[in-house]
């Protein structure tokens, strides 16, 4: 009996791996496959001689190195920005009572159930009205803020011991002191969370790239790799998995060490 | 004086950069879409034409939109279904502390956390008539191939599979976290009374998790009824408005015809479902959930 539920076991195992973890092995296959080679059929698994040369074929169709940094200052930014307006807004809320707070704490959940498919276009024409499109501020403002991220730390920002805060009062330390060396310290563990989850979120941000700019100045890599399916020779499917691979990376090696954490992050509001 | 008027200030100051943001460029775009809805506009002209409530008058009517409202609800009850469905029975069959387990939750989740341009393409790839992967397994099975992403029939199908592989690992994983906060002795007194698998499935299970089945119904319903990235890199809308959904419209007014007026109409037709969806499942919810 214990075998056949082994068996079974496994054939269930192999069979997720096929649906989740083969279509990877594929766009890594098909990122090392001459152009040629992706297009027979039936294809092969494996390429015949591994195509380094795709990767730097990738930087060359593209603009690759200018979105790459384009990624990289829209992404820093969000993450650093969302710090500085979320760290004094969930000490406020869970530190002092004020007039309006249940409203303004409302406010700010309700903004969760905003999506940015309902106002996008809205923003367009505000940021056009500034002259703003094409900007790194107009892709990095709208995540200004972070309704999750306030909800998150603030209830950590609850849970800091009311003696320590007291003993803190007592020697003095000023209100900057005390969130520095107490407050953020204890509640390292939800910052990393935030930020991982602001990072992975705006690195693969596809949507507001495409709806807030014309044209390549301040596009990222998303939207950068998306572009070669223009391609007018047919689409070369072996640059584009190429492509993918390499903005996959950084995500994927973050999930590698963190895979735990991050599953966490991602399921915190529902498991509440 | 001045101090003390500081310490009122104060929470006020702190929270003040997180609520601009809010108020911005999440509330300020809803209310501007709200009075855009009732203009005739172009975007580049420098006057809007009043026009009322003939937006909403000539949506009524409008066939496409119609035709949009259907896809997209189409696509809202398969995918919800399919991603609590499907993640409802990986998270049971996931459901022991086992390092196999552990892993095979890592592999399934990690779609989830992948750009949807990224996936997008991948699975542009896989489904590609002519070369890709699954023409060629159907085609070992001695199954004709299928035109996936470019046939009526089949692309909202298609659409519909790869949102659901994309997100599946997502409710799987918030269902394990319920399923293992179940009491145990529950289960005990179940087995004693002999209960089949079934039974304790649907009368101890199902009701102990059914407030974590009703977020996510809500949270995948919202973010059905938005999908947009997939519909625009894979298909356009197309083949023949199959799976033109609300969002795809409302860019295509909105970024493609200039029809500012119009498309917000869209948006505030959409908000409004949304808003009408979410206080059904919080009434329901306050009626039907078991909590402990």
């Amino acid at each position: 009996m214990k075998i056949f539920s082994n068996i079974g076991k496994t054939i269930c195992n192999l069979i997720l791996l096929l649906v989740f973890f083969f279509p990877f092995y594929w766009m890594l296959s098909t990122a090392f496959k001459t152009l040629g080679e992706t297009m027979t059929f039936p294809p092969a698994l494996f390429p015949a001689n591994p195509q380094w040369e795709n990767f730097l074929h990738v930087i060359e169709v593209i603009p690759f190195g200018h979105y790459l940094i384009n990624s990289c200052i829209t992404t820093i930014a969000v993450v650093v920005l969302q710090m500085f307006t979320t760290i004094p807004a969930a000490y406020a809320f869970s530190q002092y009572d004020f007039k309006g707070k249940p409203l303004l704490f409302g406010l700010t959940l309700i903004t969760m159930m905003i999506p940015a498919q309902l106002v996008f276009m809205p923003l367009f024409i505000l940021f056009s009205q500034f002259n703003m499109i094409n900007t790194y501020a107009s892709l990095i403002l709208p995540f200004a803020g972070s309704a999750f991220g306030i909800f998150l730390l603030r209830q950590r920002f609850n849970q800091v011991p009311k003696e320590l805060l007291e003993a803190a009062r007592l020697d003095k330390a000023s209100e900057l002191k005390i969130i520095w060396k107490i407050f953020l310290p204890l509640s390292r563990p939800v910052l990393v969370t935030l930020a991982l989850l602001t990072f992975i979120g705006k690195w693969n941000d596809y949507f507001w790239p495409l709806v807030l700019t014309t044209n390549d100045t301040v596009r990222t890599l998303p939207m950068g790799i998306v572009t070669m399916t223009n391609a007018e020779s047919g689409t070369p499917y072996h640059l584009l998995m190429a492509g993918n691979v390499l903005i996959s990376i950084p995500i994927i090696v973050i999930y590698l060490f963190a895979h735990k954490h991050i599953i966490k992050a991602f399921t915190y509001m529902g498991d509440k | 004086m001045k101090k003390k008027f500081l310490s009122i200030g104060k929470p006020y100051l702190l929270i003040a950069p997180a609520m601009a943001a809010f108020l911005l460029f999440s509330i300020y775009p809803v209310m501007s879409m709200v009075q855009l809805s009732l203009f005739d506009w172009n975007m580049i002209s420098p006057e809007k034409d009043f026009i009322g409530l003939a937006n909403y008058q000539k949506l009524f009517y409008d066939e496409d939109f119609r035709q949009t409202l259907l896809n997209t609800a189409v696509f809202t009850v398969f995918s919800v279904l399919g991603d609590i469905g499907l993640g409802l029975l990986i998270a049971l069959y996931l459901k022991k502390n086992t390092l196999v387990n552990r892993i095979m939750q890592s592999v399934i989740f990690a779609p989830y956390i992948i750009s949807l341009a990224s996936i997008s393409l991948l699975w542009m790839w896989l489904m590609n008539p002519d070369y890709g992967l699954l023409n060629a397994a159907l085609e070992a099975l001695h199954i004709p191939g299928i035109n996936w992403l470019g046939s009526p029939q089949y692309a909202m199908l298609s659409v519909i599979l790869i949102c659901v592989w994309k997100s599946v690992g997502y409710d799987a994983m918030i269902l394990l976290a319920a399923l293992q906060s179940v009491p145990e002795n529950l289960y005990e007194a179940a087995a004693l009374d002999r209960a089949s698998w079934w039974r304790k499935l649907t009368k101890v299970t199902l009701p102990m998790i059914s407030p974590t089945l009703f977020f996510l119904t809500i949270v995948e319903t919202i973010a059905s009824f938005n999908v947009f990235e997939t519909i625009q890199i894979l298909t356009r809308g197309g083949p023949q408005n199959s799976t033109d959904t609300i969002v795809f419209s409302l860019y295509q007014y909105g970024f493609k015809f200039y029809r500012i007026g119009y498309a917000s109409t869209i948006g505030v037709v959409l908000m409004i479902i949304m808003t009408l969806f979410t206080i059904v499942y919080f009434v329901l919810l306050s009626k039907r959930v078991h909590y402990q």
